[in-house]
């Protein structure tokens, strides 16, 4: 994969698949022009990125002060030390799975609830003017307001940063799932009646799979919401979690620790979100946005 | 064609449609729209009818209040006897633009009516290979729809449709949006698989071609509200190929065709919608 294809070829003449590269030159040309563009959109990244760092480094080291003050901030070779010696820690771990156990428990319960509600909000006039007004009003609240009153109705801190994070999961997925069904093509609902398919067939064979794209989309992005508030809960009231450690690092002034928290946090949320949308392409292999877009 | 989609049960009833004094409105008070008035018609188990006329004139909704969908405001309208009341599998329907899932292959698409009279996988599979076949699409099971050609999208409608054995096939401009090769192609194989499964075909277009070629007989309807002006029995012998669209026989049916047609938007202009019902009206209200 980190090698350009002529590359590849000219080191290993005995090539598993030479012959689909003979004979398709089109396909080729075609799969090193991509190689060249994700080359150059890779070092242009990575050009960027090193500048952005190398400013932080400087600043650290010069301790930068006008409206920023580097004076504590640690510096990226800080950080870099730091995280060499980050599972050492033998408490590092337990945060990280700890956070990622209370992903999952609020996650999978707003992802059922939400999908589960939104199909019959979107599909049943009657669920919509039930259900649809007392959630309007409770979507506009951040899950960072609900922590108080969370703190109230459960008994452990455990279960009310669940909650928390199932709070900032469930809208996304709820209103992307509503979205889905409302935009079915109703003829799609009309050919599957002609073809003999009762109310149960509909929404198991046309409603379910004709939202399911906008329902992975609301999971993507239920999914980035849920870390934002994990987060946040933990650090205000949490024992363990990456959000803890973030904050603790601080309390502790072991100021590179909060940097190499704030990275966790983006490692651990982007690969969450990677994967739904890993697994939202398995589950559609029909689905093609890209052909669409650019 | 093959004995596993051949389906000649003589208990089986033949798909024979009768209307009488059928009115279809939409809507409620002021914005009520009438969309067919005062159709009496039959169609016989095993016709090939075709329904032509303008754009609006309500030949969609009557193919939608065979199918189920429309409910009907007056009259009576009767499948072998019954009043239809809702959409089922033994009344096919084929859209000007597919109704294809698209989360589902080409074979999964053609199994749907199978699937849902629970027939187990192994068999419904094998039906779907072979009305596949028979359709030309042996080789495309696994693709989905929007991998195809409009053609060939056609063409697995078409299967998801004669897999169910319907009674009645309905068909709402299929082949409109196709090139004129691609739906010659499509016009023949639709005679090929009539004959083969023994069912009465409802035909909606606006090509004149296309009806009297198709077609037993064809129906002119007038504009909105629709209303059966005319009717062209067309004793053209089958098989019938290409080659017929020229013949003399095939132009004399056009210009008649043509000028109930054309009596269509002249009346309209001048306003004499009264023609409407007496058929068949051969014509010419030009002159």
């Amino acid at each position: 994969m980190s090698r350009p294809p002529e590359a590849a070829l000219a080191s290993s003449p005995a090539l598993s698949r030479p012959l689909q590269l003979v004979r398709s030159p089109r396909a080729a040309a075609e799969r090193g022009r991509r190689w060249r563009r994700a080359l150059r959109s890779g070092l242009i990244g990575g050009i960027s990125l090193s500048v952005w760092v190398g400013l932080w480094q400087l600043a650290c080291v010069q301790e930068w002060d006008f409206f920023f003050r580097f004076e504590n901030v640690p510096s990226p070779t800080e950080v870099v030390t730091a995280a060499g010696t980050l599972f050492e820690n033998p408490k590092f771990l337990p945060h990280v799975l700890n956070s990622l156990q209370r992903i999952f428990i609020g996650f999978s319960v707003a992802a059922a609830l939400a999908i589960s509600l939104g199909l019959l909000i979107g599909r049943f006039r009657v669920a919509s003017q039930a259900l649809l007004p007392p959630l309007e009003v409770l979507r506009p609240i951040p899950a960072v307001a609900w922590i108080p009153l969370a703190i109230l109705l459960f008994v452990s801190a455990e279960q009310s940063m669940v909650f928390i994070t199932f709070i900032g999961a469930f809208f996304p997925i709820l209103l992307n799932t509503i979205h889905g069904v409302q935009g079915i093509d109703p003829r799609l609902v009309n050919a599957s009646l002609t073809l003999g398919a009762g109310p149960v067939d509909v929404f198991r064979e046309v409603i379910l799979p004709g939202a399911l794209p906008s329902i992975v989309t609301g999971l993507s992005i239920g999914m980035g919401t849920s870390w934002f508030s994990l987060v946040t809960a933990e650090m205000i009231s949490g024992q363990y979690g990456i959000g803890y450690y973030t904050w603790e690092s601080y309390t502790l002034q072991n100021y590179p620790s909060i940097v190499l928290g704030m990275i966790g946090i983006g490692i651990l949320g982007m690969g969450s979100s990677w994967l739904i949308r890993w697994g939202g392409r398995r589950c559609m292999p029909w689905f093609k946005p890209e052909a669409n877009a650019r | 064609m093959t004995d596993a989609v051949d389906s000649t049960d003589p208990a089986r009833p033949r798909g024979a449609i009768s209307m009488r004094d059928l009115g279809i409105h939409f809507g409620e008070g002021e914005t009520a729209v009438e969309a067919v008035r005062g159709i009496d018609l039959t169609i016989a188990a095993g016709e090939f009818v075709s329904v032509l006329g303008p754009s609006g004139c309500g030949k969609s909704t009557l193919i939608g209040a065979i199918a189920g969908f429309t409910p009907v405001t007056s009259g009576e309208l009767l499948l072998d006897e019954e009043p239809i009341r809702a959409p089922g599998p033994d009344r096919g329907v084929v859209f000007q633009q597919h109704t294809l899932f698209p989360w589902k292959t080409v074979s999964e698409n053609v199994e749907f009516g199978l699937k849902m009279r629970g027939i187990s996988r192994a068999e419904r599979r094998q039906t779907a290979r072979e009305i596949l076949q028979q359709v030309g699409l042996g080789e495309f099971l696994e693709h989905y729809p929007n991998q195809l050609s409009g053609g060939m999208q056609q063409r697995v409608s078409l299967a998801r449709v004669l897999v169910n054995r319907p009674r009645v096939l309905l068909m709402d401009e299929p082949f409109c949006s196709l090139d004129a090769q691609t739906r010659l192609e499509m016009q023949e194989m639709l005679l090929d698989l009539w004959q083969a499964f023994h069912m009465t075909v409802v035909f909606v277009s606006h090509d004149v071609d296309e009806a009297l070629f198709l077609s037993d007989r064809v129906l002119v309807s007038s504009r909105r509200p629709g209303r059966i002006k005319g009717t062209l029995s067309v004793d053209l012998p089958r098989p019938r190929e290409s080659e017929l669209l020229t013949s003399p026989e095939f132009m004399r049916l056009k210009r008649q065709a043509l000028e109930l047609l054309g009596a269509t938007v002249h009346g309209q202009r001048s306003g004499t919608r009264a023609l409407g019902g007496a058929a068949p009206q051969l014509v010419s209200l030009r002159s």
